[in-house]
């Protein structure tokens, strides 16, 4: 995994369909740190983790990524820094859990010998040939769960990641969160629950 | 095996899986082709006469069928933000749907096409040209879809657009292909092939920039 010392954002300003969502946003997050953001729906936490994962432009404002050899970049270059874990979770319905981790293995180049660990750690070892249209929505965040961990980047962008997952499945995401901080990693959470270890907080009012 | 290959055979896949669009728009093709006549005559000269373009009219036809398709699961599931973030740049990431629409529509239609022309009594000499000029034409088709497919991803109800917007792009294809098969069958010469050619090597050589910038602005909406 390529390593990430910060990444930085700097009055970051968001307007959507001509509506402002947020301004000002300004934080500075260093390797091994996890943060979470708050706000009431239409804050624009999701926009917030779209602008830093480099799917979406900002109106102003600057993110910043260093790399741990110093050398700072701006632009669209940080997305094969990003993990990204949204509700939208790109599974392929009319494939099996295990189907879609294979293309996700070979598509971004990772490690496909970890898929069989990774079905089973996420519960999902039983139904790995099972069509993923007969997933639950837990089900499916398990799945999108594996994927982030198999396809391993240093920053990890994660929108409401315990919504619709039950107490094992909480507690399974919080581990891999905060194993992947603990291996020096930077996690940023858009959560509406309280997070199940100490982390900084961003409000988005 | 490279981002880009695993791509388009994971497309492929899925155009071949239920609901996948690969069996629709082949069933679509013969049933046009067969109605034509029924609804024509079943005079031989006159159907040996617009054979060619009644198949090209249906190729094009079925390689509409699905293309409102090529982008819009992957953007609605959220499978365009994990693709964007991948190793693929955008433009490779639409010339493997094209080539996918492609080797799951125009292919087929192609390898099929002469059966067609058996049943509208094409003359055995102009067979070969059809199958020429699909195999060259239907290219462009997939490509220029891939434009149109994705220009109007972030239009609300692109798809009814769609058409409207590709058929004179495509208009080219249908002249020169038909009227190089019409030629063969006059046994006259006619440059109507190299012409169908340089359009479709234009289109296929312009479609991932004009598609990749198209689905970068989708991308940001």
């Amino acid at each position: 995994m390529p390593t990430l010392q910060s990444l930085e954002a700097e009055s970051l300003t968001c307007i959507r369909g001509g509506r402002l969502v947020f301004r000002d946003a300004s934080f500075r997050v260093s390797a091994g740190e996890a943060m979470t953001v708050l706000g009431p729906n239409g804050s624009g936490k999701t926009s917030l983790l779209r602008i830093l994962g480099g799917l979406l432009a900002q109106a102003s404002g600057r993110v910043r990524t260093v790399s741990e050899t110093g050398e700072t970049s701006e632009a669209e270059d940080r997305r094969p820094l990003v993990g990204w874990f949204a509700h939208q979770d790109g599974i392929k319905a009319q494939l099996s859990p295990r189907e879609n981790l294979r293309f996700v293995a070979k598509f971004f180049g990772a490690d496909a010998t970890a898929i069989e660990a990774l079905l089973a750690t996420v519960g999902l070892a039983s139904l790995a040939d099972l069509g993923c249209r007969y997933l639950s929505a837990g089900q499916r965040k398990r799945l999108a769960l594996a994927r982030l961990q198999l396809v391993s980047r240093p920053l990890w962008l994660l929108d409401e990641p315990f919504a619709s997952l039950d107490q094992n499945g909480r507690s399974l995401a919080a581990q891999a969160i905060r194993g992947h901080v603990a291996s020096g990693g930077i996690a940023i959470i858009a959560t509406h629950d309280p997070m199940p270890f100490d982390c900084r907080t961003l409000s988005l009012a | 095996m490279s981002a880009f290959a695993t791509l388009l055979a994971r497309d492929v896949r899925l155009a071949f899986r239920a609901g996948g669009n690969a069996a629709l728009s082949l069933g679509f093709f013969v049933a046009v082709a067969i109605l034509m006549p029924l609804g024509i005559g079943s005079d031989p000269a006159l159907l040996a006469r617009i054979a060619g373009g009644v198949i090209w009219v249906s190729a094009v036809l079925a390689a509409l069928l699905g293309l409102d398709r090529l982008f819009q699961p992957d953007l609605d599931d959220g499978t365009l933000d994990l693709l964007a973030l991948g190793p693929l740049p955008l433009e490779g990431i639409t010339t493997a749907k094209a080539a996918s629409h492609w080797l799951t529509t125009g292919l087929p239609l192609t390898l099929l096409s002469p059966v067609l022309a058996l049943l509208l009594a094409l003359p055995a000499k102009a067979i070969g040209m059809l199958v020429l000029s699909l195999a060259i034409g239907t290219p462009a088709l997939s490509a220029m879809g891939s434009i149109v497919a994705a220009v109007t991803l972030s239009v609300r109800r692109g798809g009814l657009l769609l058409p409207l917007i590709i058929l004179p792009l495509i208009v080219p294809a249908v002249v020169f292909g038909a009227g190089a098969v019409l030629a063969a069958m006059d046994g006259i010469a006619s440059g109507a092939l190299w012409l169908l050619a340089a359009y479709s090597f234009v289109t296929v050589i312009l479609s991932p920039f004009a598609a990749g910038a198209a689905l970068r602005f989708a991308l940001s909406e």
